[in-house]
């Protein structure tokens, strides 16, 4: 097929979404989860959905695929898929489109695949069910679709369970199993989202890749103006369930018309390149210094043999000044969470030492411990995990304190100071977790460690699970609290547009060890290690040497 | 695999060590003690029982006893009843078969039935059919297996006369026609309690199955509702089901006592309760030698089932 990428009619859609509204069940906090959505997907193009969380991008996915649960029901409107309409077909008809004409890729390529079934199973099955080909020219086809998508050996590939594979490669198995049939549109509902940053690069080439080759039309759901100004043709923007801005990726990056776009642009971190200045307080006194730290993970029996040994953190050295960020950058398995485990000692590490203020901690028990902990304190990445839902806020905050020595009526005033301080209003010290945002959350996680008036906090990917609206106000709040109390911060982030954002330093782990080290001029412009450049040179939306699409300063 | 099979496999030689030098000491530390029933007997003198304590070794050092019985119990000895004086392992031999016979039927009755209940219960939640499963289940676990049973031997043996009342077979007959008949009754009544639990958490473990993205990732393909339930969810929803069999099995295997009472079945049931009044202590010793070998050994097949089914563990 000849790639057909330019020069559409407006009736030339291979997909058309007219007037969609969707209910929600009453009791809900709106009434719609879209509400008279119009948009088309022109033939050979990509079209991205981008949204925050409950934007209703998702819902609008299942509905074309005629996926939604039967709690929410499609209320009017029409969709068409290649001249089918969907809206009120039934369900044999629509069963016989899935996979065939429309097919979809999902967020999180470990849930996605039958964990007892091959890879080759899986991809041979969407041709079984569709009644295409024997059971040898389904084998050759599917072998076929995994040398397309790039996995490798794909003859030994076709017999592997997909637990033995990479989330890159799962995510090309998807990606195969979606293709099999030649659809005319696929659907890719956040297919990058969960992946790293260089995998996420490679998927978005090779998404890219084919479907121009087969010119293929793409609708590309993602929260991330990055990803969007990588792959997109044409761009819907969405809040609370309503369109609010489409047209082409050009018209809407460069010059977005609605608030709401303009707002979600300006939010969206960018490299900066430029190092944070020096607060006029600053000291030049280390507060932390980390010589040689190691830690190992054993699991299995060393009695049995089949014993597996990870060295997750390798002899890795730094020191922090203190008032100062360092930012700790890496992909999945880079040993930076394990890090930051064995700095507030929630793990012991093997061999190295930790010195806090001048005195090595690595050797210290629990309980010598114990006087030191207020003073190191950590955010965690999930603001749902990690606060009590049994407990209200002003327990949380207080309960700490209380156990190590404060009076309780000091605590409850202190504990009001911080939510004012953190931008929430006094009367969430009686309220309990579920009834404030993820935001909101993580503004409680970060006045639960300011609690302790912390000399030293460490951030676990604080923003990694929030929309990029409310990460930048998360940001911005860390910022001026270290500017207004001068506690040290260590940033751990997969994120190096974040991490650019807030860090006056930045270390890059890969396998456990510190690879480069340097402020964020020296890592963004002149990376002096291979793999920092190979990081960066992935981050979706962003060449820093080329002529960005977007000139938004943030 | 190996690996973890040697681990395991020790694993469960360490419990059984326990497990036996807990049982040994507990029933020759109770009062009484092996020789009790003698004692009420009037033309034993305090003599006679010494002499019987010589010549059982009862009267050596309570370790020395132990070691002497764990390694004969090693060796296929595992000594004899004080009733009949029939090797022990012969007497549980006796009983095993009758047990086997219904608790085999009972388990693939509640098995079946269980996995089906739970399977629909999950697909339809919230049906009349769901709701019905639930209420029943309820009832079945909370109304004792001996009411059940009596009143199953009064509408169909005494009102309605189409099944026996009671034992394995009719003495003269020993056709396989005539122990199956013999066999509905109490198979059904063990059964209910066990398809009870069964069908609760197949149900369970169902519903994970099917919020699942896999399981939409199968619609997106389009594949049928029944492909989809056949192939994709039941075999995953059956991987907890089977280290659930594991554990339930060998109280299947030995706690019928209740059942096997009610309808005077000759099963190991009996055999324990009987065994305890006549304080036959080598048969007592070796049922719950022979139990917790069945609890360990069924735990261990149940691990390798599911190792075998599932590519996760079998293959890292």
């Amino acid at each position: 097929m000849a790639a057909r990428t330019e020069a559409v009619s407006g009736d030339d859609a291979a997909l058309s979404v007219r007037g969609l509204t969707v209910d929600l069940p009453k009791g809900m906090e709106r009434t719609h989860a879209v509400e008279n959505i119009s948009f088309d997907l022109k033939r050979g193009q990509i079209l991205c959905i981008i949204g925050e969380s409950g934007s209703g991008k998702s819902v609008t996915a299942n509905t074309i695929m005629g996926l939604l649960p039967k709690l929410i029901p499609v209320s009017s409107g029409a969709i068409h898929v290649d001249g089918s309409a969907i809206i009120g077909a039934p369900a044999k008809k629509l069963r016989g489109l899935r996979g065939r004409v429309v097919s979809m890729i999902f967020q999180d390529p470990l849930s996605a695949l039958n964990p007892l079934m091959t890879v080759g199973e899986q991809i041979t099955e969407v041709l079984t069910a569709h009644g295409v080909g024997t059971k040898a020219s389904r084998r050759k086809r599917a072998i076929e679709l995994l040398t397309e998508v790039g996995l490798p050996d794909p003859e030994l590939m076709y017999y592997q369970y997909p637990f033995r594979l990479s989330g890159g490669q799962r995510q090309r198995v998807m990606i195969a199993m979606a293709l099999a049939l030649e659809p005319t549109v696929l659907i890719a509902d956040e297919p990058t989202t969960a992946l790293d940053v260089t995998t996420q690069a490679q998927i978005l080439k090779l998404i890219r890749d084919i479907q121009r080759r087969k010119g293929m039309s793409v609708m590309f759901i993602t929260h991330d103006f990055g990803v969007v100004a990588e792959i997109a043709d044409s761009v819907v923007v969405m809040e609370k369930g309503r369109v609010v801005e489409q047209g082409s990726a050009e018209q809407v990056l460069k010059s977005p018309t609605h608030p709401y776009t303009q707002r979600l642009i300006a939010a969206v971190p960018h490299l900066t390149g430029k190092d944070r200045a020096v607060r006029e307080k600053a000291s030049n006194e280390t507060i932390l210094k980390i010589e040689g730290l190691s830690k190992t993970y054993r699991s299995g029996s060393a009695l049995f043999g089949s014993q597996r040994i990870v060295p997750a953190v390798k002899d890795v050295s730094f020191d922090l000044t203190a008032g100062r960020t360092l930012g700790v950058v890496g992909e999945s398995g880079s040993g930076k969470s394990s890090l930051g485990r064995l700095l507030i000692k929630l793990q012991d590490s093997d061999g190295g030492r930790i010195l806090f203020e001048g005195r090595d901690i690595a050797k210290l028990s629990e309980s010598e411990f114990r006087p030191l902990r207020p003073r190191i304190q950590m955010i965690f990445q999930d603001p749902f995990a990690s606060l009590n839902p049994r407990s209200t806020i002003g327990q949380i905050l207080t309960v700490g304190p209380v156990a190590h020595g404060m009076p309780y009526a000091q605590a409850r005033e202190e504990a009001r100071a911080l939510l004012a301080h953190v931008g929430l209003d006094a009367g969430a010290f009686g309220r309990y977790p579920h009834e404030f945002s993820g935001g909101q959350r993580q503004r409680i996680g970060i006045a639960r460690a300011l609690m302790f008036k912390p000399k030293l906090l460490i951030a676990d990917e604080a923003v990694s699970a929030l929309d990029v609206s409310i990460q930048a106000q998360i940001l911005k709040l860390l910022d001026q609290i270290q500017r207004e109390t001068g506690v040290s911060m260590i940033f751990i982030t997969h994120d190096l547009r974040v991490a650019s954002q807030i860090c006056d330093e930045i270390a890059v782990m890969q396998k456990g060890q510190i690879v480069e080290r340097g402020p964020p001029s020296q890592i963004f412009l002149d990376p002096r290690s291979a793999y920092t450049r190979e990081l960066v040179a992935a981050i979706p939306g962003e060449r820093p040497r080329d002529t960005r699409p977007i000139a938004v300063n943030s | 695999m190996r690996g973890f099979l040697l681990n395991r496999l020790s694993q469960s030689l360490v419990l059984l060590l326990i497990v036996s030098v807990i049982g040994f000491v507990v029933l020759n530390l109770i009062p009484g003690g092996p020789l009790a029933q003698f004692g009420l007997d009037p033309s034993m003198t305090q003599d006679d029982l010494n002499r019987l304590k010589e010549q059982l070794g009862l009267n050596r050092p309570l370790w020395m006893q132990y070691l002497d019985w764990a390694w004969r119990l090693v060796q296929g000895d595992w000594g004899h009843s004080f009733r009949d004086g029939a090797p022990v392992l012969d007497v549980i031999g006796r009983h095993l078969v009758a047990t086997l016979l219904l608790m085999g039927s009972s388990t693939v009755i509640a098995i079946a039935i269980g996995t089906w209940i739970g399977i629909r219960g999950a697909t339809h939640r919230y049906s009349v059919f769901d709701y019905l499963a639930t209420v029943g289940a309820m009832v079945a676990l909370s109304i004792p297996t001996f009411w059940f049973g009596l009143v199953g031997i009064y509408v169909f043996s005494l009102r309605l006369g189409w099944l026996p009342a009671g034992n394995m077979y009719t003495i003269g007959d020993g056709s396989a026609l005539n122990y199956l008949h013999h066999l509905i009754m109490p198979s059904i009544v063990l059964a209910l309690v066990h398809v009870a639990i069964w069908s609760r958490y197949m149900r369970t473990a169902t519903l994970d199955v099917i919020s699942q993205e896999f399981v939409k990732t199968a619609r997106a393909k389009g594949l049928s509702e029944r492909r989809i339930l056949m192939k994709h969810v039941v075999g995953n929803a059956l991987l907890p089901m089977i280290t659930l069999a594991g554990m339930q099995l060998p109280s299947v295997l030995t706690g019928a006592l209740v059942t096997e009472t009610v309808f005077t079945w000759p099963g190991m049931g009996r055999l324990f309760l009987d065994s305890l009044g006549y304080s036959d202590y080598p048969v007592v010793m070796g049922l719950l030698m022979f139990s917790a070998i069945l609890v360990v050994l069924c735990n261990l097949i149940a691990d390798i089932v599911v190792a075998i089914i599932d590519p996760r563990i079998r293959l890292s």
